[in-house]
């Protein structure tokens, strides 16, 4: 990602891909922001110039974000046959509501991970440690069958930690 | 009422009314609203075909605040922090832009047989583009995102510093001070603008910190004040107000500059047209059929040595041949501060026929460039870059001979 100032309008994100073409965001000053797409002919310029609003921007940005962690869990699963997805509800009395990912320690004690949360129809993707759990909350880990039945026991309470 | 005032508000009514409708209809071919409402000031001057009578003194104030408001929404727009990076990073680029773009001026004007002072001014108006106008098309051509876009403005940002040094020379050489004189404003306004930029860079979010944000007329009242109290204290210096207000601009920042921007801009965008109209009511209309050609040979001229600056400055940013021309091309038209520069000149009376020949100049280059400016987007034009590059690399790389 390259970042460059633009006097008086903003700044400009680019980032060249693999395939060789370059994607831009145009971040006004007064939030407006625009995707560019560059030219392949003229490296230089833009071929299209797309004004997002605030809602567009960031669904756009749910979108790249889960459909991302979707290709990664599809990934791990082909990689590895041993590897089970699954989504887990985080139980009306678990003891983890209103607490941090970090505090059920899941990871080091069932060597699963939670790679993602669902919340409200909408995807929280790889939630850091410091995360904090609500009521209604889904878990999506990814780990062995003995470790996502751990991952289940411990956001219900029943191990004792 | 007074029978007076009965007409001024009749005639200012009136007038803003068709600039009204002007603008709206300019926009409708992608015109700027600037030559339109110098054509309504024509329209409507000494000798025009509708004389105002009553509110020309009116439209004089009216004017030199909207110089100060233009000057000020501009220093708003750069962070002081921003311009000294672009000082840094694109002082060749500015020092390129003025040799090209302010020399040809002065040259031309000693060639029409004008003065030292004329020249001065005429360098001054061929000098500066019009980043208002330039950065409204870069938007409406969708090119902010370009790779070249960022030298565009950095050349922009340099002017219009530079302006900065320029605006209290030309003040106190016109005033009659002499070159001397002239260099002691340029000392004064050295000293001013450097410990405005330090105090602004150190200082600037306490100083901003003193307005509120959250009070809207509060905020409108208190940087409009500041600003028109600054721009007098600065002309009382004979450091130019304008030069007052533009640092005014830079010295606020963060959040109190963005919602500035806001509540000035409907004033800005009233007093910046009374101000054209202005400029066009001094010049009379009688006055241009002489200098039309001389301001035709120097905008093509003057426009020509834009595209060069553009294209020099590009290919120093390691921008390809298609690049190099479009910047070159949507830098040139010059607008609000050649009209701000030759109504300094009109102010002190020097040479007469300057304010027709930079009304005519204004108008050919801020209509026409923007039309030049649109050039590289159609299809034949990138074609024939594209056989031209294609012919470069031919004429670079032999095809090699078979063995």
């Amino acid at each position: 990602m390259e970042q460059t100032p633009l006097p008086g309008i903003g700044v400009r994100h680019d980032l060249v891909t693999s395939s060789g073409r370059t994607v831009g965001v145009v971040s006004h000053r007064n939030g407006r922001r625009d995707l560019v797409l560059y030219d392949v002919d003229d490296p230089d310029s833009c071929l299209a110039s797309i004004p997002l609003t605030d809602d567009e921007a960031e669904a756009l940005a749910d979108v790249l974000g889960a459909s991302l962690m979707l290709g990664q869990l599809a990934g791990l699963r082909q990689q590895a046959a041993g590897l089970v997805t699954e989504q887990i509800a985080l139980p009306a009395g678990s003891p983890f509501v209103g607490r941090r990912l970090g505090d059920t320690r899941a990871r080091s004690r069932t060597r699963a991970s939670i790679v993602a949360v669902l919340r409200d129809r909408e995807v929280i993707a790889s939630p850091g440690p410091s995360f904090q759990f609500e009521a209604n909350d889904v878990v999506v880990a990814v780990g062995t069958r003995d470790g996502l039945d751990g991952v289940t026991a411990i956001l219900a309470g029943d191990t004792d930690s | 009422m007074h029978h007076e005032t009965t007409v001024l508000l009749i005639e200012i009514g009136a007038l803003l009314f068709a600039l009204g409708m002007l603008g709206r209809a300019g926009r409708r071919f992608g015109l700027s609203p600037i030559p339109l409402y110098l054509l309504a000031g024509l329209c409507f001057g000494k000798g025009g075909l509708l004389p105002l009578s009553a509110s020309e003194e009116f439209i004089g104030i009216g004017a030199q605040i909207g110089v100060i408001l233009l000057l000020v929404m501009l220093g708003l727009e750069y962070s002081a922090d921003e311009l000294v990076d672009n000082l840094r990073t694109a002082a060749p680029a500015g020092f390129l832009d003025m040799s090209l773009n302010a020399l040809p001026g002065a040259l031309f004007a000693i060639l029409l047989g004008w003065d030292i002072k004329a020249a001065l001014v005429l360098a001054g108006i061929t000098w500066v583009s019009s980043s208002g106008v330039i950065a409204k098309v870069l938007g409406d051509l969708g090119r902010l995102g370009n790779r070249e876009t960022p030298m565009i403005l950095s050349v922009l940002v340099i002017e219009d510093l530079a302006m900065a040094f320029y605006l209290p020379i030309a003040t106190a050489v016109l005033a009659g001070a002499g070159m001397l004189g002239g260099l002691s404003a340029l000392g004064v306004a050295v000293v001013t603008v450097v410990a405005v930029l330090v105090v602004a860079i150190r200082y600037g979010t306490q100083i901003s910190r003193f307005m509120s944000v959250k009070d809207p007329e509060a905020l409108l009242l208190s940087v409009f004040g500041l600003t028109l109290f600054v721009a007098g204290v600065a002309a009382e210096l004979k450091v130019s107000d304008a030069v007052g207000a533009f640092l005014v601009g830079i010295a606020l920042s963060g959040p109190v500059a963005h919602h500035a921007t806001q509540i000035l801009s409907p004033l800005r965008d009233l007093f910046a047209a009374v101000f054209f109209v202005f400029f066009g009511l001094s010049t009379d209309p009688a006055d241009m059929p002489p200098v039309l050609l001389p301001a035709l040979g120097l905008a093509v001229l003057t426009m020509l040595t834009k595209v060069a600056t553009g294209y020099l400055a590009a290919r120093r940013a390691g921008i390809a041949l298609p690049g190099r021309l479009r910047a070159g091309l949507a830098l040139t038209p010059r607008g609000e501060f050649s009209v701000v520069i030759a109504g300094l000149a009109v102010a002190s009376g020097v040479e007469p026929s300057l304010a027709p020949l930079a009304t005519a100049y204004v108008l050919i280059t801020v209509v026409f460039g923007p039309i030049l400016a649109r050039l590289p987007d159609y299809t034949w034009f990138k074609t024939l870059v594209h056989r031209r590059l294609a012919a470069q690399r031919a004429a670079a790389k032999p095809v090699p001979s078979v063995e």
